[in-house]
């Protein structure tokens, strides 16, 4: 198994050239089985430039697994070119949000309207099939087993753990380890302590052993601050969650969209100085990087 | 008589809006991006209507929950607060429960008895020893023990009129008379409804068995009794039951003591009458 990122930035596209190493697109990552099964998480503007490298291998099928219906993960979707194309088969994966009652293909339908977008829904060529995925039940791709998990965020999101030729990935999507909202003077704190704490075991295991740990680590802790309840993480709990769940590389993802190249460099130098004796390596991801597990 | 049957039952509560002091505080922490989390989670877990709401979609299968869960707060911890929030959010804007039904039923005096028996049947629970979970578990069934009433009040507001006037005429309990009138009484609504909710197993038996102590043996259906019986004994609110029933001996061994001696033991319970109060008028 090997994947590439196409697309490793938060929130919004950043081209420009301040971020011409890391890159400027949203999330989008290419995974391929050793049978050239061809998985993709994440549809954000990264997805176009990965679609061109498509052309070349019509027809295509491809599966397309969406973390949350964020506008940054979803917005290719559009420009997914294989979509218009016969004989393609696009297959979307996604949860079914708990306050809209909506499935995933809602995540393009609700793009492909007359105001946003001149394409109608009805004129896409390619065949079409939308899934609705529970996290804990796997989804068997080939050789792959594809495994949901619900990881809390301002909308529902669902990390992934890719099982496949004796290899594994988890991403995270947008990850905010909910922490606890009590004050420790209060009555419900421990009790919600517990739930916390149950709830990063969870997690823990959903990870556990991975080769290669894709997670959100949108912020220095100095940075968080300021910004809980945003629904991203660090990069000081991207390397304990790592830790505790043993896995093989950790990727830090979803750069937040004012960060330079100069500052991501300087940020992880500190990193490393910082954390010398991880037992696994650091990487920040980056657009274009490709890794063979 | 009417015969509620089981669809229409569910039909209903899927109708039914949430109680309006919370329905007002949710929107208004929910407009200020300076609300704590802790407030509004608060605000969901005393409204019997939102945390049922949200307990149902949380729990169902498609959210991966190897175990049902009756915390709101865990709920929080899993999927995090904003969809819980605007789970919330998307009661609230259902509108909200009468005040004057044509049941003649005060729906705050409902919502003080269900807050504080939700509250005394934790502190039992404490008392007894169980776990937080299950002392959580004990408040949830307290909130909810009556939340057939508030259906019948709204849906079935005649019918449910004409229970309370002839219990209350006669001293006969509201279960019976319910009965007469709906075909159905408020713990066998409140059976389906937990069922249907996907609520765990204790929690389901304590609401369905709060009026049939000799039934079964669960410490929690036992908390939940015996916090009604003080809540009623106490006037804390109103839920139109004027029967206070007598603890039967083994409850009187499961608690060590009788209505009245554990009653001494708790001590003043107006602060929990205080605190229920200042939710539902606040």
């Amino acid at each position: 198994m090997k994947f590439k990122f196409w697309g490793v930035r938060g929130s919004i596209p950043t081209p420009g050239p301040n971020t011409v190493k890391y890159g400027g697109n949203t999330t989008c990552i290419e995974i391929r089985t050793n049978d050239n099964d061809l998985i993709i998480l994440d549809a954000g503007t990264g997805i176009h430039a990965l679609a061109q490298t498509l052309l070349r291998e019509m027809p295509v099928k491809a599966h397309i697994f969406i973390t949350h219906t964020h506008w940054d993960h979803i917005q290719g979707l559009p420009f997914f070119i294989p979509i218009f194309i016969p004989n393609n088969q696009i297959k979307i994966y996604g949860g079914l949000d708990p306050v809209t009652n909506e499935s995933i293909n809602r995540a393009l339908s609700v793009q492909l309207q007359y105001s946003f977008f001149p394409i109608r829904e009805a004129q896409l060529n390619a065949r079409m099939d939308y899934f609705t995925i529970k996290p804990g039940e796997p989804i068997h791709i080939g050789a792959a087993k594809i495994t949901p998990i619900v990881l809390s965020h301002p909308v529902l999101n669902f990390g992934y753990r890719i099982d496949c030729d004796d290899r594994s990935l988890f991403f995270t999507g947008d990850y905010e380890p909910q922490l606890n909202i009590h004050d420790p003077q209060d009555e419900e704190y421990a009790e919600f302590q517990t739930y916390v704490d149950a709830k990063r075991q969870e997690v823990i295991l959903a990870m556990k052993g991975v080769d290669a740990l894709i997670i959100d680590s949108s912020y220095t802790s100095a940075e968080y601050a300021s910004k809980q309840g945003w629904g991203h993480g660090t990069y000081d709990s991207a390397i304990k969650l790592a830790a505790d769940a043993q896995v093989k590389k950790l990727f830090f993802t979803h750069h937040e969209p004012t960060r330079s190249d100069t500052e991501l460099d300087v940020l992880f130098q500190t990193l490393l100085k910082n954390n010398p004796a991880t037992g696994f390596d650091l990487m920040l991801a980056q657009e274009g990087a490709e890794v063979s597990l | 008589m009417a015969a509620l049957d089981h669809e229409k039952l569910i039909a209903y509560v899927e109708k039914m809006p949430a109680f309006p002091k919370s329905v007002q505080q949710v929107v208004h922490l929910s407009s200020d991006l300076n609300a704590s989390a802790k407030d509004i989670v608060h605000v969901i877990e005393c409204d019997p209507v939102m945390t049922v709401k949200i307990l149902k979609t949380i729990n169902s299968a498609f959210y991966g929950l190897p175990n049902k869960i009756t915390s709101v707060q865990r709920a929080v911890v899993h999927i995090g607060l904003n969809t819980i929030k605007n789970l919330a959010l998307a009661v609230a804007a259902m509108g909200m429960l009468n005040r004057k039904n044509k049941a003649h039923f005060n729906t705050d005096d409902f919502l003080l008895h269900a807050l504080t028996t939700a509250a005394i049947s934790r502190m039992l629970a404490e008392r007894m020893g169980l776990s937080s979970s299950e002392c959580s578990d004990g408040f949830v069934a307290g909130l909810l023990h009556d939340f057939g009433k508030a259906v019948f009040a709204e849906f079935m507001p005649e019918e449910f009129r004409s229970a309370l006037e002839k219990s209350k005429a006669l001293q006969l309990p509201l279960q019976q008379t319910e009965l007469e009138f709906i075909g159905l009484n408020h713990a066998q609504a409140g059976k389906i409804l937990a069922e249907k909710w996907s609520l765990s197993e204790p929690l389901s038996d304590a609401i369905a068995h709060h009026h049939s102590p000799e039934v079964g043996s669960n410490p929690l259906r036992d908390c939940i009794f015996a916090a009604n019986q003080i809540s009623k004994h106490l006037h804390f609110g109103n839920a139109g039951n004027p029967v206070i029933e007598p603890f039967p001996d083994f409850m009187i061994t499961r608690f060590g003591l009788p209505l009245v001696l554990l009653l001494d033991e708790l001590g003043d319970l107006h602060a929990v009458e205080n605190e229920a109060l200042a939710f539902v008028r606040g």
